[in-house]
């Protein structure tokens, strides 16, 4: 049954979640160590017994191997070390501060995006190659086709700067700080979401069972509620595991142009400076995120659609 | 997926009378219509694809021989005109930037390197993609469950953050561009490839080939390919202008094509820092990123509602 | 007072009449009266990026900088013209060799906690900053001071250093080479001091808000890490009530036209800096907000002496440097009033005259045909022409002037040169390497007042001679540099280094660093220095006013 099926299905994410997170820890320590360069190259020149000092103390001066296994021993405590580029401020810490506020910009977005990307694409389906189909699909497609880099700026300069409606960036958990950023973060997806619902939408408006549906006589809207809407959104369901956790973990364009401190900038930021510790904190973050949201997404896709069952694969 | 070619006559209108069918055979042109040709006049009533693909071929035209029709080249350092706004007379049609090199001819020459990144970028992940799905679906069982693993696993990577390490590490020549972003981006070509090719396996069509003794290579060169062709062209049509998105972000950070080429991605970044004070900089270059993203955008959509209308994807 | 250049301040108008205009200064023996100061005494600051960290001795950067300025002070500190003055200590004897320093330090020091401020805690400060363990970037910093070598290297213990504490507020520095300049250095952070029982009680964490304690204007009130920063008045500081602005708030707005907007939209003071391409712009539209003033650094590229082509090509580097036009480049290119610049020590550094090379009082064209003429010399020509790589780091500045290089050689010799864009780490492992470079990005920024900083760069030993460049008359002239106590004959012998550094073209001077940023009219209380050090502690804000008017100058209706 259903149930079973769940609980089933739920232990062996769990139990996959193990080989994932080690296959991706593997992956960046060695890749972000290939990179030339260390967390302390800097344009004033230490003098190379306090270089020594240091790598010593970092332990950098051991055989790469021993790095790693050290490592797995201290992430296995959850004990994520200091960060190289912010000397004052472990890991642990830059990430518990920065989730929170990469975590509500980017729910606030999908949320946003989710619901007018699902109505865009809706209305689009329903009234499929009119010009309302192309009207709210060529509007939605925009946060597809023009850089973020590009509407952030310009959000800023004609709410902020010219209008004085908001605030010109920054953060200080005010709605008023949170509007342009989530505006801009879902613009994309509002696009994307669109198209996946319009397409979907209509060809379960051309299947077998909607066209029984109306040959007998049921109104529309009812069929189009009660009967096509959850096929409908299955696909937009599954898009939203990956999607996201690309929210909420930050986008780094967003919190740099508009000074958020999420930990969007950490992947970037942080492979740029060579902070080891602070690249490997937020990416196996990153992949926790992902794999637990891919199982939230395939129960409400269960969910949703009671004939998938679990050991086939998708 | 439908596998086999519908095949309909059409007879000419005169038949003779003792002999019909060898009347019919003499005069009638057997004129074969093909799910292609469907395909075809399908997409070609779909007035978006149709006025994008114009407007693409246009685009392609402008920005191969668009350069040779000014003055200027595109390194040339124009000191008495930096920064200074569209002007017919001086022959900057578009402008100029900082260093007062000519935007018409960047902006063309920036189309060449992101089309191109576009294209071949896609490419490489359509290489790598269908064949690893292919394999998986084709092969299926313990094969296949081991290949989806590891996609899921390499999902699971940040994949900006895999890029930006890609272009640290091995350096930022355009080359590098092209593999760094297709590497990263195959993942879902390949779970759509394994999905078809999984049910094509099951056809008849294949059945019966295997039963002749049809080797496996063979079977899926023949066979399978050529039935994703449809599912191909599509995703192709709509990865392109994901992977020109994603230059432009990796031009944001500092890491996209090198000076002194230009990107759009890389020209519209340099734009919109100075939106106000030089507009013409950000103008151009973001119209033609603009409408190239979404002519593609509409070419993939109609292909797609034109080849496969049931696809999921 | 600042040099905007030439606008003329006529106020703002049409849809910038809303930006507020500063009441008239009026200053009672140099302070503010208080009507005209603002109610709310907060200023806010842009601050370019997070610091690395805000322990004094580890700093490195400049916006960590600006932010120690305000919570600590050193012996020394300086004036809002960049003068040094008494800090910590409110007075020294310097012995007749130039090797004894005696510091006597204010009875009335203390700590934001209320402890009082020791000799001890400097002698321990000293001997932090200079412990190999601590591992700081500035080791060179402690350098004139005994022993600051081996006690770096870890030759000698740290109580080696040749600092002492002769009583309860008596320090005493013994320096190893009588160093002119060493009160200045006494201003910077790696000679601050730090409270040894907080350090000892929170380890890492004492730079917190609630552990850190200091000694200056100001105390760390919040920290919230990439987002703000926000210090507080120290009511123990002994100039505790000469200070005005209750709070200084540091935002570190990494994006510059977010900053700038940021600024326009009045959420802002103070810039970090401008956006590159704008300035005429903000020329015309901010003329009373932009400030641009010299800045003690140098803009230069390097040579790789060690690499071809410029093995032994006193010729070919010759034509490189005489092939650039300064003029158009500053300009044209960076065009913010930067200084056109042949020569290594920017203008502005006290009692020194730069050495001249000839070549600066011909025109460009005779440059140019030097330029060529050399350029043959060394054996290059049109159908062999030089091929080299310019490499610099993702800067938008960076990569203008490296365009405009790459333009002009071209021009006017027509070699040929690839730029090459790399990304920080990986630009300063090349340049340290010297595997790969041939032209590179370099350039320096003072650390202290003085010819010093920048001519010892040229040592064959210094840890940033990426350039390869050894001359033993160089090395000899600053050995004899830093035990010369005699000012007239210093400045002559550091003159002759700077002239034979020069001739022998290592680097490609390009031009004197200007610091650009927009300070809202209201701000008053500071004042263009070369070392670009703004201690918040001098500043006020005044009320604005509802009229728009011309720039107001200070009224002092008192004292003198």
């Amino acid at each position: 049954m259903i149930q079973e099926d769940i609980v089933r299905h739920g232990i062996s994410r769990l139990v996959g979640l193990v080989p994932t997170l080690l296959m991706l820890i593997t992956i960046a320590f060695f890749l972000i160590r290939v990179a030339p360069g260390g967390p302390f190259d800097s344009e004033k020149p230490l003098p190379p017994e306090i270089r020594a000092n240091l790598d010593a103390k970092y332990h950098l001066d051991e055989p790469l191997i021993q790095q790693y296994f050290r490592y797995l021993g201290q992430i296995l405590v959850l004990d994520f070390g200091p960060s190289y580029q912010y000397k004052d401020w472990t890991v642990n810490e830059l990430i518990a501060r920065g989730f929170p506020v990469s975590l509500t910009i980017g729910a606030l977005a999908m949320v946003l995006a989710f619901v007018l990307g699902t109505l865009i694409g809706i209305t689009a389906a329903l009234r499929q190659n009119s010009w309302v189909d192309y009207g709210a699909m060529g509007f939605a497609m925009l946060g597809m086709s023009i850089p973020n880099f590009v509407i952030a700026p310009a959000l800023i300069l004609l709410l902020a700067v010219n209008a004085g409606w908001l605030p010109a960036g920054g953060w200080d958990w005010s709605i008023q700080r949170m509007v342009l950023p989530v505006i801009t973060l879902a613009l994309p997806v509002i696009a994307y979401i669109a198209r996946l619902t319009r397409g979907s939408m209509i060809e379960v408006l051309h299947s077998n069972y909607i066209r029984t549906a109306r040959s007998k006589g049921l109104p529309k809207r009812i069929v189009i509620r009660r009967h096509a809407l959850k096929p409908a959104l299955l696909p937009v369901i599954s898009y939203m595991g990956p999607a996201t956790a690309g929210l909420i973990t930050g986008s780094v364009i967003v919190e740099q142009i508009y000074s958020i401190p999420g930990i969007g900038s950490y992947f970037v930021q942080g492979a740029l400076n060579r902070d080891y510790t602070l690249v490997m904190g937020v990416v196996i973050f990153y992949g926790v995120i992902i794999i637990v949201l891919n199982f939230i997404v395939d129960m409400l896709y269960a969910w949703l659609n009671p004939r998938i069952r679990y050991d086939e694969g998708r | 997926m439908r596998g086999l070619f519908k095949f309909s006559q059409v007879l000419s209108t005169d038949v003779a009378a003792d002999d019909p069918f060898a009347a019919a055979l003499a005069q009638a042109p057997i004129k074969g219509r093909s799910l292609w040709a469907d395909a075809w006049h399908r997409v070609l009533r779909n007035r978006a694809a149709v006025t994008s693909g114009i407007v693409m071929l246009v685009m392609v035209l402008l920005v191969i021989f668009g350069p040779m029709l000014s003055e200027w080249s595109g390194d040339y350092t124009d000191w008495d005109h930096t920064s200074s706004p569209p002007d017919l007379e001086t022959g900057h049609w578009f402008g100029t930037d900082a260093v007062g090199r000519d935007i018409f001819v960047r902006t063309l020459q920036g189309g060449r390197i992101s089309l191109l990144v576009g294209v071949v970028a896609t490419l490489v992940s359509l290489v790598i993609g269908v064949s690893y799905g292919a394999i998986a679906g084709y092969y299926g069982g313990t094969t296949d469950r081991l290949m989806m693993r590891a996609v899921d696993i390499i999902y699971a990577l940040p994949f900006m953050f895999f890029v930006i390490l890609l272009m640290v590490v091995f350096g930022r020549h355009i080359l590098l561009i092209f593999v760094a972003i297709g590497a990263v981006n195959w993942l879902d070509m390949a779970r759509i490839v394994r999905g078809q090719t999984l049910g094509l396996k099951n056809t008849e069509y294949v059945e019966a080939a295997r039963a002749c003794g049809v080797g496996h290579w063979a079977i899926i060169r023949r066979h399978i390919v050529p039935n994703l062709i449809g599912v191909v062209i599509v995703y192709v049509t709509l990865t392109i202008p994901q992977v020109i998105l994603v230059e432009s972000f990796l031009s944001f950070l500092g890491l996209g094509v090198q000076e002194p080429m230009s990107s759009w991605g890389a020209l519209v970044n340099d734009g919109a820092q100075d939106m106000e004070s030089a507009p013409w900089t950000l103008a151009f270059p973001a119209a033609f990123l603009t409408i190239t993203l979404y002519c593609f955008n509409y070419i993939g959509d109609g292909l797609r509602d034109a080849l496969d209308p049931k696809d999921k994807s | 007072m600042a040099v905007s250049c030439d606008g003329q301040g006529d106020g703002p108008e049409g849809g910038r009449s809303s930006r507020p205009q500063p009441v008239e200064d009026v200053l009672l023996d140099g302070r503010p009266i208080p009507s005209v100061l603002a109610d709310e005494q907060v200023l806010i600051r842009g601050n370019g990026e997070e610091p690395q960290t805000l322990d004094p001795h580890l700093a490195e950067g400049v916006p960590s900088g600006h932010i120690l300025r305000d919570l600590f002070e050193g012996l020394t500190t300086e004036a809002p013209d960049g003068r040094i003055i008494p800090g910590a200590a409110s007075r020294w004897n310097i012995s007749a060799d130039g090797l004894t320093y005696t510091f006597y330090l204010r009875r009335d020091g203390a700590w934001s906690n209320g402890d009082a401020l020791t000799a001890e805690d400097f002698v321990f400060s000293i001997r932090r900053s200079a412990d190999p363990v601590t591992a700081s970037n500035y080791g060179n910093m402690l350098y004139p001071i005994a022993n600051a070598r081996e006690v770096l290297s870890g030759e000698l213990p740290t109580d080696a250093l040749g600092v002492t504490s002769l009583d309860r507020f008596t320090l005493q520095i013994t320096l190893t080479d009588p160093t002119p300049y060493f009160l200045n250095l006494l201003a910077h952070p790696s000679l601050y001091p730090v409270h040894r029982a907080s350090l000892e009680a929170h380890g890492r964490q004492f730079s917190r808000p609630g552990n850190l304690v200091s000694n200056g204007a100001y105390m760390l009130e919040e920290w919230a890490i990439r987002s703000h920063i926000g210090l507080v008045k120290n009511p123990n500081y002994h100039g505790a009530d000469d200070v005005i602005l209750e709070r200084v708030r540091y935002l570190p707005i990494e994006d510059q036209s977010t900053e700038l907007k940021t600024f326009r939209a009045g959420e802002l003071h103070w810039t970090y800096e401008v956006p590159n391409n704008q300035f005429k712009w903000l020329r015309e539209n901010y003329p009373d907000e932009l400030v641009v003033s010299p800045w003690l650094g140098s803009y230069f590229f390097g040579f790789n002496l060690l690499r071809e082509p410029f093995i032994d090509s006193p010729d070919l580097r010759r034509a490189l440097v005489l092939a650039i036009d300064r003029d158009v480049l500053t300009d044209k290119v960076t065009q913010f009033g930067e200084l056109p610049s042949y020569n290594l020590v920017p203008p502005g550094v006290t009692d020194y005259e730069p050495a001249i090379p000839d070549y600066v009082s011909w025109t460009q064209e005779e440059r140019e045909a030097e330029a060529r003429r050399l350029y043959a010399l060394a054996g290059y020509s049109a159908e062999k022409p030089l091929r080299v790589e310019i490499r610099y780091n993702t800067s938008e500045n960076h990569k203008k002037v490296a365009l405009a290089i790459a333009s002009m050689w071209k021009q006017v010799l027509g070699a040929i040169a690839t730029l090459v864009n790399e990304e920080w780490k990986v630009f300063l492992q090349n340049r340290d390497q010297q595997v790969v470079t041939q032209v590179f990005r370099a350039g320096w920024i003072g650390d202290y007042n003085d010819p010093h900083t920048f001519l010892s760069l040229f040592h064959s030993d210094h840890g940033l001679n990426d350039y390869g460049y050894s001359n033993s008359t160089v090395d000899a002239l600053l050995q004899e540099i830093s035990s010369e106590r005699i000012p007239g004959r210093r400045q002559r012998m550091m003159q002759e280094t700077e002239r034979i550094i020069i001739e022998d073209d290592p680097i490609l001077l390009v031009y004197a660093y200007v610091t650009r940023r927009l300070v809202d009219s209201r701000v008053r209380g500071w004042q263009d220095n070369v070392m670009d050090h703004h201690y918040s502690r001098g500043m006020y804000i005044l009320k604005a006013r509802s009229a728009s008017s011309g720039r107001a100058k200070p009224v002092d209706v008192g004292g003198e």
